[in-house]
């Protein structure tokens, strides 16, 4: 479950590790009908926010497909949860903190009645279905315009299984290995972000470049969907991060202010460095800086105060720019619309700065006997060790699913584009 | 008969229409075309990604007119087309064999 934190009015930190079953047996109204917005709200960062945000990069040729894609995930996700998902994510550990057991497997037990902390566990579940959602739909930024559809949905139920679900259970189930250590992740930096930056150039690399990259042209062809699925997912954050206290309360009320703060932040740090390197600040640029700026905020969310939500916002702008520079311009991986300099990177330098800003600028401070450098170390543990399962089980899924079927399309149906060939659709008849 | 083809600025394409009804032309064709000269093309930028953009938006205008009108209606163009800066565009004069109109069958200059 995810960390909830009970402060108190001086900021101190109260039974933050207090697994919630062992709270109340009774749904709070408040609590509930926050949560039941959050779930709407994350959802909607998916459907249409992350969509549009992703359809609007691509080429014309291309826009079906990633619509198609993001809507595929939620269907099929949505599914896996309901069998298996949620019992491997939050059911009673199997062994070690590593996985869940399959005791609530088809939502065995999810009852009108059964609450999990003050909200009704069909609350709950839901909630974090979102998120399992919106993980393997930001991955298909990695292999976009290139992947069979057909390949792309195996590839992801088997990553939700091996990669989505497992690191959950690690960091935010009660018996979770790094929940127990403390690690914080408010919100999904390294569950979510990490994760899906990862995977996206890892996925990236195995599938090869698309055909012409970086030689050819290949602008967004709709910037104008672009900003409006950037600015959905602005607002879906509130509940992203704000939903996560899994509760109606001062956490929740500052994990949006900060949010808020880091976006705006990030957003003006972007475009400043595309202003002094460029000498156009763009309109791509500064909802990029905004993505930047709500992905390394995610983890800090519940643990860091407005002021340290400036210095987040303002690094994960700057951070993320050079990152993007250098994958695009010296590495030349193409990571079609750049998951891993922004999220990947973001979420990983999130997670360390949560610890730093948990103790500076007005941050909630560590449990008692923690060290800044002690809860430091905890926070590299938890980054690098999602960093490592993930590239390992991406790579592997891949070429299994390679074994399955053919994950690229064929080079001319590559060139055609993916919305005729895959799916025997335009997406403009005009 | 002059066939006289105009490739110009797009946003001077208003300003043409109206300077060409003033001087007597009762009909045109406009096309939206791309292409390159020496204003030559322009660099855009995604994320740090550039991209050169070879071929530059156009309107193309194509108008035919009797050979007394022809001059006035060259005029007529690069009057209100000219910016004075590179890219204002081209003018191509063609002699014009025949001009029919379909709906009654006119030719020659009763068809223009």
């Amino acid at each position: 479950m995810k960390l909830r934190c009970k402060l108190l009015p001086a900021g101190l930190l109260l039974g933050c590790l207090t697994p919630m079953l062992a709270a109340a047996q009774t749904a709070d109204s408040g609590d509930t009908a926050w949560l039941m917005t959050s779930t709407a709200l994350v959802l909607f960062m998916t459907l249409p926010g992350l969509a549009l945000f992703y359809g609007g990069l691509v080429r014309t040729k291309n826009v079906l497909s990633v619509l198609m894609q993001c809507f595929a995930i939620c269907c099929a996700i949505t599914l896996l949860w309901y069998v298996i998902g949620y019992s491997l994510s939050f059911g009673p550990t199997a062994g070690g903190g590593v996985v869940g057991d399959l005791s609530r497997a088809l939502l065995a037990g999810v009852t009108v009645d059964s609450v999990s902390g003050t909200i009704p566990e069909s609350v709950f579940v839901m909630f974090q279905l979102t998120f399992a959602i919106i993980t393997p739909a930001l991955v298909i930024g990695g292999f976009a315009e290139r992947m069979r559809f057909s390949a792309m949905l195996i590839f992801s139920l088997l990553w939700a299984l091996v990669v989505y679900f497992p690191v959950a259970h690690w960091v935010w189930a009660s018996e979770g290995w790094l929940f127990a250590q403390g690690f914080r992740d408010f919100a999904g930096g390294a569950v979510v972000h990490v994760n899906a930056g990862v995977a996206a150039v890892v996925a990236a690399l195995v599938l090869g470049r698309r055909k012409g990259f970086p030689e050819e042209a290949m602008p967004p062809h709709n910037l104008t969907m672009t900003v409006a699925g950037a600015s959905m997912l602005w607002v879906g954050w509130f509940g992203f991060n704000g939903g996560s206290a899994v509760a109606a309360n001062g956490s929740a009320g500052m994990a949006i202010l900060v949010t808020h703060i880091s976006a705006a932040a990030g957003s003006l740090a972007w475009m400043s460095m595309e202003w002094i390197r460029f000498g156009k600040p763009s309109v791509l640029g500064i909802v990029t800086g905004m993505v930047a700026g709500l992905g390394t905020i995610t983890p800090a969310s519940g643990f860091v105060g407005p002021t340290g939500a400036l210095f987040i916002g303002l690094i994960a702008g700057v951070v993320c720019f050079f990152a993007t520079q250098f994958m695009k311009r010296k590495l030349k991986i193409d990571d079609s619309l750049d998951v891993f300099p922004v999220h990947g990177v973001g979420g990983f330098m999130g997670l360390l700065l949560t610890a730093v800003f948990s103790v500076y600028a007005g941050g909630v401070g560590l449990p008692e006997g923690q060290t800044l450098g002690g809860q430091f170390v905890v926070q590299l543990t938890g980054a690098l060790a999602t960093v490592a399962w993930c590239a390992v089980a991406t790579f592997v899924l891949l070429k299994l699913t390679g074994v399955v079927t053919k994950l690229r399309a064929e080079t001319d149906d590559e060139r055609q584009g993916l919305d005729l060939t895959q799916h025997d659709e335009r997406g403009y008849n005009l | 008969m002059k066939l006289i083809t105009a490739v110009v600025k797009p946003f001077r394409l208003d300003d043409i229409r109206n300077a060409l009804a003033e001087v007597g032309v009762q009909g045109m064709t406009v096309t939206e075309v791309k292409g390159f000269g020496r204003q030559r093309g322009h660099t855009e930028l995604y994320r740090g990604a550039e991209y050169v953009v070879d071929f530059l938006p156009k309107v193309k205008i194509e108008v035919a007119v009797t050979d007394d009108l022809a001059e006035r209606v060259i005029e007529a163009i690069i009057e209100a087309a000219k910016t004075g800066k590179v890219g204002d565009g081209k003018i191509f004069v063609t002699n014009l064999e025949q001009v029919y109109r379909i709906r009654t069958g006119e030719t020659g200059d009763q068809a223009v």
